[in-house]
């Protein structure tokens, strides 16, 4: 094993992960605001900082993890592996979280668990770098927690995000929840959320 | 005895992790709190684990706060709507133990209280979480006893039984004579037990800035309201919901338009009537509110 598989988890494991937790909840109570991450780690390069937090912070060994082309190797599934016990998923339908760094070249998010009309909570919750969350085009979001009216502004999205969101929130109470990652903090979309787009 | 193991120069070794739970425990709780709030009102299994007070002592929500608290969080915990009831303060001393945290009696000053069937009458603010300890997370569970059923029911969004149930209310008694764990309809979708709350405290729930978190041990469930989601009573045109309402004002602190206690006086008929909330009362007697015994007590 590498080296660079083993350090770089987090320093204080308890305490990390419950703060990075409060933002995580925080953020999926109240779509559109912005958290950040006060735990550091150091993960292998393509994996972010706030990325690796949260996944240290909710995946173990119960979870399947699906990693995108752009996190598949050795490495990276090394260091999860060794930091958190979680094994990578044979498919994305088979995954409790996606790990995505090449956020603007996703495969559909319909690829993903969705899950059953009975167990609605046994989808994928994927889990997207993006480079801001303040800079890209604003998104108006509605529903559960954004109190009338609240926006984001993520950059890089999926493609045809929009269109796929929509499917996404009609497919409801099944459908998948994102977690949008950034250096500046994570925000996240529950399958609840409504989006629309600002004209200018 | 445990000390006589210790060498002298032992180091303390700490009995158990931080808020009592292991941090798998605590990771499986966090990943069903998130889909809890992903899907307003939907029951999410999880994995109970025992607790060191039996079930049907709010297992269900001190394994909830365990796995949400921080250091800096302050702590309120509440049993039908008193600080200061056996079940209440176990578990504020539970948590001080265990977590180390602040705790505190006072509404405005919390950052996550544990409650046990009160709302609490001051207004919750946005960044609170209001933690509910839950006995029967199955709002239709005594219309149907077989799970698969129920989790068909709500599937299919067929509440009609629920519907009937309350009906047979009106039929019965003229009115929906249903006064706790009132059932409420999440953002339209999931039919949802807001937990044996008196139904007076079921507006509060409706687009609170609150986060609303609820555990049941036993029963091994966690379901969530997020701030700002329309939580609705269910009820019928011609009998529109209604919560209960008092003839008279608080005895100790004169306030109206929030819920009473009964407390008998003595054996021949005395009793009164006081907030069922102990913060609110006592903030509102510290403020100079007089209510009719309080009074009494004064010009003595």
């Amino acid at each position: 094993m590498l080296s660079e598989q083993i350090i770089g988890g987090f320093s204080s494991p308890v305490f990390d992960a419950q703060s990075t937790f409060r933002a995580l909840m925080d953020a999926f109570a109240r779509p559109g605001s912005i958290h950040a991450i006060k735990a550091g780690t150091q993960p292998p390069p393509s994996l972010s900082a706030g990325a690796a937090a949260v996944a240290l912070t909710l995946c173990d060994n119960d979870t399947p993890l699906w990693l995108d082309a752009a996190l598949q190797g050795a490495v990276v599934s090394g260091w999860l592996g060794f930091h958190s016990g979680a094994a990578v998923a044979a498919t994305p339908a088979d995954a409790h979280f996606a790990l995505v760094a090449d956020t603007a070249n996703l495969i559909a998010l319909d690829n993903f668990a969705q899950g059953t009309q009975e167990y609605p909570d046994r989808s994928t919750t994927l889990v997207l770098q993006v480079a801001s969350l303040t800079s890209g085009e604003p998104l108006v979001l509605e529903g559960p927690g954004t109190n009338g009216m609240a926006s984001l502004a993520p950059t890089p999205l999926p493609r045809h995000f929009i269109e796929q969101w929509k499917q996404n929130n009609a497919r409801f109470p099944r459908g998948v929840d994102l977690v949008l990652v950034a250096p500046e903090g994570v925000a996240c979309l529950p399958r609840t959320t409504r989006i629309g787009i600002v004209r200018a | 005895m445990s000390t006589s193991l210790k060498g002298e120069n032992a180091p303390e070794i700490a009995a158990y992790n931080f808020a009592y739970l292991d941090e798998q425990t605590k990771r499986m709780i966090r990943r069903a709190i998130l889909k809890g709030i992903a899907i307003p009102g939907y029951q999410v299994p999880f994995a109970s684990r025992e607790m060191p007070m039996p079930y049907g002592w709010g297992t269900g929500g001190v394994q909830v706060t365990a796995a949400i608290i921080g250091p800096e969080d302050v702590l309120k915990v509440i049993d039908q709507g008193a600080d200061d009831t056996t079940n209440a303060v176990s578990i504020r001393n539970f948590f001080r133990k265990v977590a180390d945290v602040e705790t505190t009696t006072e509404t405005a000053r919390a950052t996550i209280i544990q409650t046990r069937h009160r709302i609490p009458e001051t207004p919750l603010r946005e960044g609170q979480t209001l933690v509910y300890q839950v006995p029967i997370p199955e709002p239709l569970r005594f219309l149907e006893p077989r799970e698969t059923e129920t989790r068909k029911m709500h599937a299919l969004e067929e509440y009609g039984l629920m519907h009937v149930k309350l009906y047979e209310d009106i039929a019965r008694h003229g009115h929906i004579a249903t006064t706790y764990a009132y059932p409420v309809k999440v953002e339209g979708r999931y039919v949802m037990d807001p937990s044996p709350t008196p139904k007076f405290d079921n507006p509060k729930m409706h687009m609170s800035p609150a986060l609303q978190l609820f555990g049941a041990g036993r029963e091994k469930r966690i379901y969530a309201i997020p701030p700002f989601t329309e939580v609705v009573s269910l009820d019928f045109e011609d009998h529109p919901f209604e919560i209960q309402k008092f003839d008279r004002p608080c005895a100790l602190c004169g306030a109206e338009q929030v819920y009473l206690d009964e407390v008998l006086l003595d054996d021949r008929g005395g009793r009164m009537f006081v907030c069922s909330d102990t913060d609110h009362c006592e903030t509102r007697r510290a403020a100079g509110h007089v209510g009719e015994l309080g009074a009494k007590e004064a010009a003595q």
